[in-house]
């Protein structure tokens, strides 16, 4: 049975047609055989254009449609609507492209026009074997899981939580907060970072629709869009949260001081039994049983002896709680790049050289100087502090990537001194300074006014090797003064290193657990950089904050929000409809070679010991196609993909190329 | 024969890097060789061999096999498995007289679009020098499909 | 001649092992004696070319051609066959894919003719002579059929009516064909649409074999005599080369029953172009290499490490479908050099 197949040459103004001859190519394609109807128009995308594929299918009887324009990337949906409103199913369809991938690359009109025939010809080869093909329903469950509670997380949690769905959030640490907690003020505005976080925290903590699980990790997911479950550790607290009231007094009575590596960044010490901050949700605290005297010995208990409600237990066990999910927000932050890696910088070594997250608990009132700026040594107040930016960033030998808030943060610290240490000098070693934002640049020019040194050239090195007078004792940053042309030894008390966000370091395990991909510097891959930063390319995982890239505040709470409203339209809609390119396979055919079952990435692949023949769960795959090329016996089907298809998209491809040929097979 | 010989060569882009990286360097306005046809695959996991070798009977000079760098694939890792089968495919290719540069996987992501345009550039000179390859006519026809006189037959005894 | 069907078998490029098989089919053979008349049968009997000449087309009603086509003498003999009869069998992986003889087009026909009949240890042949097409001698002219550079197989000279793969087909499907043959010939029975593979499943070897089939990934490659397989364990997942998972069924899996690999005698599946290409692929797809995310050079050498230990590729996979792969044939180029040495 031979198909009717109408082909559209679209102009798209002269980004085609002022390289490739389209009333040629037009009237070449109308000759070859099956086609029934071949029309070249200026913009086949417009509403006009898209109406002539309408009308020629129910007035011509077309059972295929070729256009051949742009990517399908911008407009195969586009047409794909064409075509199901004349009356034919959409994946009846197929596009050419000859823009992006034809006259847009040669200045050749002639190589342009004969390459335009080869890919037109392949389409229409490959369309003749289109088979109609349906979207697959899947009910969404109305839960979300939501994987980390800093800003991002938060965000996206009240959102829908507000909404009126129900919210699952899983913090690894025994707060949420994120390092939004540890920061003491925020650019450019300069609020109190935990003064407008700890609300927020506060709401997802009471809130009636949000399931809080902190000092907790996500071990395990499987399923699909609408239909995951999700296997969650809860890992022991040995404080029984029913009974805890959040008094305190195990904390204040327990013998044990152990620096506090994680939330101040090693300035200060915590006790054995602690809380993070004292605005910490939930109000439970933890108990960390290598530094605790009652684990390594069995003695002391005082936390368990003076609770007044009993709540300590030291018999807790992690708990696996399995939770079902529709859909999953992946809010998980960043890691600060390790100064240690550029030994030159002296981080480790000499002691006043400090990072970005230990100034910000030097500068916070609730810190462990209680807001003075001091020297390691506790006491002393610097009178001059170098902030040397891009420290790990914007550099091949660490991060190619800006890292988008080191500027802003730098110049806050600038400020910070400047407002504590009134007559300290502040320099600022920069490449370029980078304030994008509302109110960014007006902030650099109060910094510039407050008398703040800038000196644009990546510092070298930071010693104590002293050399010229006025250096001894002091830190002394070496840097090539790039707007005066020289080198320059400017001897310091303090140090601050503006280290980049860097992907946690985990993230790829992450990504790999639940079925996405990272980039090569391990943050999380959008659906599309541009048009879809919150979405992944897996159906149901969704990304906000810094685990996408580098991002300042508003940016990621407008991540989380946007995360939140895609999960909320999903939710709302209660089904979702699924790509049908998926693999299928035929039982009958099948031989139980079992040679497919442990290609699929996504475990869509199960094999029947009874039937002995393997089997592809459709929602779960997600169509690569990787089992359809492996099966040695054609056995698997790839929907849209079938090798009859792309054969067939092969000898039209060199439809030039076999005449030249001319020899029987 | 004044007309210098444009290779043909059939590529396989997948859906998500290659293929966005081709759309890419279109957009950027990126001059470079047209002699690559592409054919859009959901996954470079999907090239089946089957459609590498029915290209080059097809009459293809080359084939190019582009996907996600390892590590960026999609499909978390359909490119690796495009990779041993390439591997095995070249090994093969050998045995039939192939010769390498006229097959050649290249790692592109999606916003590396010079990476592919250079990959493209590059392989049609490869394949440019080495000559058309017309495997119907050159290898098949003649000789063995018809009956071959007799002075063709003579067989010239070479010292070896 | 009577009026009883005419059967007809014919051997062109083949080892005789074809014309075996007819005869182990048992005490069935008196069935075939009983129903056909031989009206060509040069392996059994005395029959001459010019004897099929004589015949009016459509003459014979079964034959079964068996053999690749190497000389333009098969050739000349398939399309008279094909003219003569009514309908063409073609009978074993020789006439249906290639077989052995296709292996053949690893080489090209000068290589072939300088080692039997000039480079060789055994051979004495100061004057170089060679066969060829036309020697001329007092006497008059004598000829040979030409040698062709490319085998090929049946259906790539003539139109071919059924196809019975197998090196050599198993008994129980040669007589499982002729039963419908016969049946249709004298009952008016039904017989399968022209094209059609006969005398074998629609699933791959698999399905048939015993051995325990679990998760496959490979480490490395083994030639069969390099280790003692485990029994009751499916040869692939232990390294050894079992093209089984790309083979028609219908032989009742004889080969990895014994602990060698399925060789893939009865060609490929339904809808598969390339049986050698689709091996390659479902081999290559399993090979172990660890984790996803290593650095590329590693992995290449990794990968290449495994592949290593396949040897001969081109043999292996083709091993009974050369003929039919897509590629045919190998390049040679200018040097008259075969691009890649047969191991």
């Amino acid at each position: 049975m031979s198909e009717k197949v109408g082909v559209y040459v679209c102009h798209c103004g002269t980004n085609i047609a002022g390289t490739v001859d389209v009333e040629e190519v037009s009237k070449w394609a109308g000759e070859q055989p099956n086609v029934v109807c071949s029309r070249d128009y200026k913009f086949m995308c417009s509403s006009l254009g898209q109406e002539l594929i309408e009308e020629d299918i129910k007035e011509q009887g077309l059972t295929r449609i070729v256009v051949a324009a742009c990517s399908p990337h911008m407009h195969e949906k586009t047409f794909r609507g064409a075509t199901e409103r004349g009356g034919l199913n959409p994946y009846l369809f197929e596009m050419a492209n000859i823009r992006e991938h034809n006259s847009w690359a040669t200045n050749d009109k002639e190589a342009a026009t004969q390459k335009a025939k080869a890919l037109i010809d392949a389409a229409v080869e490959r369309v003749i074997h289109h088979q109609p093909l349906e979207p697959i329903p899947v009910e969404i469950n109305p839960t979300t899981l939501i994987v980390g509670g800093g800003i991002a997380g938060i965000t996206a949690a009240l959102e829908l939580a507000n909404a009126g769905n129900h919210v699952v959030m899983v913090e690894r640490e025994p707060s949420i907060g994120g390092h939004m907690a540890q920061l003491d003020k925020t650019f450019p505005t300069l609020d109190c970072s935990a003064c407008i976080l700890t609300p927020k925290m506060v709401d997802v903590g009471q809130h009636p629709n949000i399931t809080l699980y902190t000092w907790s990790e996500v071990e395990d997911i499987s399923g699909y869009i609408g239909n995951f479950k999700a296997t969650v550790r809860k890992k022991a607290r040995y404080v029984i949260e029913e009974l805890c009231t959040g008094c305190g007094i195990c904390e204040e009575k327990c013998p044990r001081k152990v620096v506090d590596e994680v939330f101040e960044a090693g300035l200060a010490q915590r006790k054995a039994i602690y809380r993070p901050f004292p605005q910490a949700v939930p109000k439970y605290p933890v108990l960390d049983p290598p530094n605790c005297t009652y684990f390594e010995r069995g003695k002391c208990k005082a936390c368990q002896i003076l609770c007044p409600t009993g709540a300590i237990d030291f018999e807790q066990q992690d708990e696996l709680i399995e939770i079902p999910v529709g859909n999953v927000i992946l809010a998980t932050g960043y890691d600060l790049f390790d100064s240690k890696r550029i030994p030159q910088y002296g981080y480790g070594r000499l002691a006043n050289v400090f990072t970005s997250l230990e100034f910000e608990r030097m500068v916070n009132a609730s810190g462990p100087t209680g807001g003075s700026i001091v020297l390691r040594d506790g006491e002393t107040v610097p009178k001059s502090v170098a902030i040397i930016h891009c420290v790990g960033s914007r550099d091949n030998n660490y991060h190619e990537y800006c890292s988008k808030v080191c500027c802003m943060y730098s110049l806050k610290f600038a400020h910070l001194v400047h407002e504590r240490v009134p007559d300290a000098e502040v320099y600022n070693f920069y490449l370029d300074i980078r304030t994008p934002g509302k109110g960014y640049e007006e902030f650099y020019n109060r910094l510039l006014e407050e008398g703040t040194h800038f000196i644009r050239g990546r510092a070298a090195d930071i010693t104590d090797a002293a050399r010229l007078p006025g250096e001894e004792g002091k830190l002394i940053v070496q840097a090539e003064d790039t707007l005066i042309g020289k080198q320059r030894r400017v001897p310091v008390d303090m140090v601050i290193l503006s280290a980049g966000m860097e992907a946690r370091h985990d993230s790829v395990d992450v990504s790999l657990m639940f079925g996405m991909g990272c980039d090569f510097n391990g943050f999380f891959t959008e659906r599309h950089p541009k048009l879809d930063p919150i979405a992944t390319m897996t159906e149901g995982v969704f990304i906000a904050g810094a685990c996408q890239g580098p991002k300042d505040i508003p940016d990621s709470v407008a991540q989380g929000a946007a995360a939140a409203a895609r999960v909320g339209g999903l939710i709302s809609q209660g089904t979702v409809m699924m790509e049908p390119v998926r693999a299928s396979i035929n039982k009958e055919a099948c031989s139980g070679c079992r040679i497919c079952n442990d290609l699929c990435p996504y475990n869509a692949i199960i094999f029947h010991e009874d039937q002995k023949v393997s089997e592809v769960i459709t929602a779960l795959c997600q169509g690569c196609g990787t089992c359809v090329a492996a099966c040695p016996s054609s056995a698997i089907t790839g929907a849209h993909f079938t090798n009859d298809q792309v054969l067939s998209e092969i000898e039209g491809l060199l439809w030039d190329v076999r005449e030249r040929q001319a020899v029987p097979a | 024969m004044s007309e210098q010989f444009e290779p043909v060569i059939v590529g396989f882009l997948c859906n998500w890097c290659s293929y966005r990286a081709a759309d890419l360097a279109g957009t950027s306005r990126m001059k470079y060789a047209p002699n690559m046809r592409a054919i859009r695959v959901m996954c470079s996991g999907r090239v089946d061999p089957q459609f590498v070798l029915k290209a080059l009977r097809e009459g293809a000079d080359g084939v190019l096999i582009a996907g996600c760098h390892p590590g960026e694939c999609h499909y978390v890792e359909g490119n690796i498995k495009a990779l041993r089968r390439y591997i095995l495919l070249k090994r093969m290719l050998k045995q039939w007289g192939i010769e390498p540069e006229r097959v050649q996987l290249v790692w592109a992501s999606a916003s590396e679009g010079n990476v592919l345009a250079d990959a493209v550039d590059r392989m049609t000179e490869e394949v440019r020098a080495l000559g058309p390859l017309q495997w119907r006519k050159s290898v098949l026809g003649g000789n063995g499909h018809q009956p071959v006189a007799a002075a063709e037959v003579e067989v010239k005894v070479e010292e070896v | 001649m009577s009026d009883k069907p005419k059967l007809a078998m014919y051997w062109a490029a083949s080892c005789g092992g074809c014309e075996i098989s007819v005869l182990n089919i048992g005490d069935k053979i008196l069935v075939v004696d009983e129903v056909f008349d031989l009206a060509f049968f040069p392996c059994i009997a005395d029959f001459k070319q010019s004897d099929v000449e004589g015949y009016p087309d459509g003459y014979i009603d079964v034959c079964l051609f068996n053999g690749a086509i190497r000389t333009s003498d098969n050739e000349e003999m398939a399309k008279l066959l094909r003219k003569k009869s009514k309908v063409l069998v073609a009978y074993g992986s020789c006439a249906y894919e290639g077989c052995i003889p296709a292996l053949s087009n690893l080489t090209s026909k000068d290589a072939t003719f300088k080692t039997v009949y000039l480079e060789n240890e055994s051979i004495d042949n100061p004057d170089g002579v060679v066969p060829l097409v036309e020697t001329h001698v007092d006497e008059g002219t004598l000829t040979l059929p030409s040698f062709y550079n490319t085998v090929k197989s049946l259906d790539q000279v003539v139109d071919v009516d059924y196809y019975l793969p197998g090196c050599p087909p198993e008994p129980h499907q040669i007589w499982a064909v002729l039963e419908v043959v016969v049946n249709a010939l004298l009952n008016g029975g039904p017989l399968p649409p022209a094209g059609s593979i006969v005398g074998a499943g629609n699933v791959a070897v698999c399905e048939e074999c015993p051995l325990e089939k679990n998760v496959k990934t490979i480490t490395r490659f083994y030639r069969p005599f390099e280790i003692q397989p485990e029994p009751g364990l499916c040869l692939l997942e232990q390294g050894l080369v079992c093209v089984g998972p790309a083979t028609r069924a219908g032989c009742g899996a004889l080969c990895p029953q014994v602990g060698m690999g399925c060789r893939g005698c009865y060609g490929p599946l339904d809808g598969v172009e390339d049986q050698g290409a689709k091996m390659l692929s479902a081999i290559a797809s399993i090979v172990d290499v660890g984790e996803a995310t290593e650095d590329e050079h590693v992995l290449d050498e990794k990968i290449g490490a495994v592949m290593d230990t396949l040897a001969d590729p081109a043999g292996t996979f083709y091993r009974f479908s050369m003929a039919h792969s897509l590629l045919q044939r190998v390049k040679i180029d200018g040097n008259g050099d075969n691009g890649g040495k047969v191991k």
